[in-house]
């Protein structure tokens, strides 16, 4: 009671921050997390040579000092391509990513707070949603509407819709089943403020860390589907599609795999770790 | 002084069951209860009586499944929310658990000022919460700080100055002190005691604590599986209980001299 209110403030800010940085995971998450979007980023006004470039003269050429990271069969700048690959796993990642949260998150919070029948509909789809094979749904949207990028981020967004309903919906019940929420129906709260000013606070490190770790999944989903070719089409480049081409060079030019399988493992363990953080963070808080 | 505040007239109210069964659970039967203006009235019952579900349906957080609830003789079961402005600013509630009764990511100044701003009563905020803190003994610097930074004792304070900030007329209080230790627990009792005359309350407490209830309320209604079974004032059914139930509540009040008679 005697702590001097005005520094509280401050001090509570900077001690988020501090936390942070003390977090292994939290800041080796977000900085490789920050230099992929920044590699998106930058990939979208400059990448070393074209990543669609062909140069028949150096097909297959070694790491050198005009090609860090050599070229591929058709004389591609490997590291252009790497980053141009980058824009596409965030797009894909982020568009699926926002889609399932877009979809699972209202269903979730709304399935808390009714537990009528309708509710239980909910619930019993995203099961059956849940039981159904992501990979089929690809090849079966893939057979539709043409294989594409975004044939992609509706598969994985669809496959994690049943994952968000469970997750919010849990954590939703747990703040539902709060005194403070039945304190704030007796003095007039509507649903949707409370859903506004209690419910959505309380979930959102849940749901963050969800997202990232969503995000780890739906980079090796994405990159999966386009090694099958039921993604991002050639000559358009992402990891998954350099890898397949990779494979036909793995006796004499192994490095050609190297590179987007590098490029995979380490933006699963940036967001990964992320998510990580983001929990750890929260339960260091006592789960606040 | 007199006329009633809040009534159960003839409430019942049935859960249904879990599982597939058409089975129901009768938590209250054929309840009637008046709330007297003024008065501090309370509820005594051991876990399972319904005493929470009596709390909401005060509140008209719950229907009843038969039966009438009134505010001021009219009636607020099967109201429209919009309709219930006037009942809301007027009855407000103070829970049990000191933990989950306030929101922990919230500044105390934000939990004090949320019914104001959900009620729409015009004030300066910044001065209603500093006098709402002031009532319940709790410094103005407290505004500042998050529910977790406060023990149980302070936290119940904070609830109790939450549930006044549209200076209602009917504070319900359920189970108010039972979770916290016995030092902290007379401290709020008092606290209590005394808002309810300055502010001119009518108290509904809620307890399973007979001890308590004597200490603080005019009249009591002791409920047993969902009935309730002895009503009257205070003084008369602790110097004469007429019900066996009435009798064993009263003698699980813990003693200190042994083999002193009932007073």
């Amino acid at each position: 009671m005697t702590l001097l209110a005005g520094k509280v403030d401050e001090a509570q800010r900077r001690s988020a921050f501090r936390r942070w940085r003390a977090n292994p995971s939290a800041l080796l998450g977000t900085v490789i997390v920050g230099v992929i979007a920044l590699t998106a980023l930058v990939s979208l006004v400059w990448t070393p040579y074209g990543p669609l470039a062909i140069d028949t003269n150096h097909t297959l050429s070694a790491m050198s000092a005009s090609h860090w990271l050599g070229t591929d069969e058709y004389g591609r700048d490997t590291l252009s391509r790497l980053m141009a690959s980058c824009k596409i796993t965030m797009y894909v990642g982020g568009l699926s990513v926002l889609f399932a949260t877009a979809i699972g998150l209202p269903l979730g919070i709304w399935s808390a707070w009714n537990k009528g029948w309708v509710s239980q509909l909910i619930l019993r789809a995203a099961d059956v949603l849940y039981g159904f094979p992501a990979l089929l749904a690809a090849s079966l949207f893939a057979a539709a509407f043409g294989a594409s990028t975004n044939t992609v981020v509706l598969a994985i967004g669809i496959a994690y819709i049943p994952v968000f309903v469970r997750v919010t919906r849990s954590a939703a019940l747990v703040i539902l089943n709060a005194e403070y929420v039945l304190a704030a129906l007796a003095y007039g709260r509507r649903p949707f403020a409370i859903v506004r000013k209690h419910v959505l606070p309380g979930i959102g490190s849940i749901i963050v860390a969800q997202m990232s770790l969503l995000f780890s999944i739906a980079v090796l989903a994405e990159s999966g589907l386009d090694y099958l070719g039921l993604g991002t089409a050639p000559p358009n480049s992402s990891w998954g599609t350099m890898l397949q081409s990779a494979q036909n060079y793995l006796s004499s030019d192994a490095l050609l795999c190297l590179w987007p399988s590098l490029a995979i493992v380490l933006c699963v363990l940036g967001f990964s770790l992320l998510s990580e953080g983001v929990s750890e963070l929260r339960d260091e808080r006592g789960g606040r | 002084m007199s006329g009633s505040e809040l009534q159960l007239v003839g409430v019942s109210k049935t859960y249904p069951s879990p599982g597939w069964g058409r089975d129901e659970v009768a938590a209250l039967t054929d309840v009637s209860l008046d709330v007297v203006r003024g008065q501090s009235l309370g509820i005594v019952g051991e876990s399972g009586s319904g005493k929470s579900t009596l709390a909401r349906l005060l509140l008209a957080l719950e229907q009843p499944s038969a039966g009438r609830v009134l505010f001021r003789d009219e009636q607020i079961s099967g109201r429209a929310e919009r309709d219930l402005r006037l009942f809301r600013r007027s009855v407000q509630i103070v829970f049990q658990d000191p933990m989950s009764s306030l929101d922990p990511r919230m500044k105390i100044h934000d939990i004090l000022a949320e019914p104001l701003r959900a009620l729409g009563v015009e004030v300066d905020e910044a001065e209603r919460v500093r006098s709402l803190l002031e009532s319940v003994e709790l410094p103005p610097s407290a505004a500042k700080r998050c529910a977790f930074q406060f023990s149980g004792g302070q936290r119940q304070r904070i609830a109790i100055a939450r549930a006044l900030g549209p200076s209602p007329s009917v504070l319900i209080a359920d189970e108010a002190v039972s979770a916290l230790d016995v030092s902290v627990r007379a401290q709020i009792l008092n606290l209590l005691s005394s808002l309810v005359t300055d502010f001119d309350l009518t108290l509904v407490f809620i307890s399973h604590d007979m001890a308590v209830i004597r200490h603080l309320c005019d009249a009591v209604a002791v409920l047993y599986r969902g009935s309730i079974v002895e009503t009257g004032l205070t003084s008369d059914v602790f110097r004469s209980p007429r019900e066996a139930y009435t009798q064993e509540l009263l003698a699980a009040i813990p003693r200190i001299r042994a083999g002193r008679g009932r007073d």
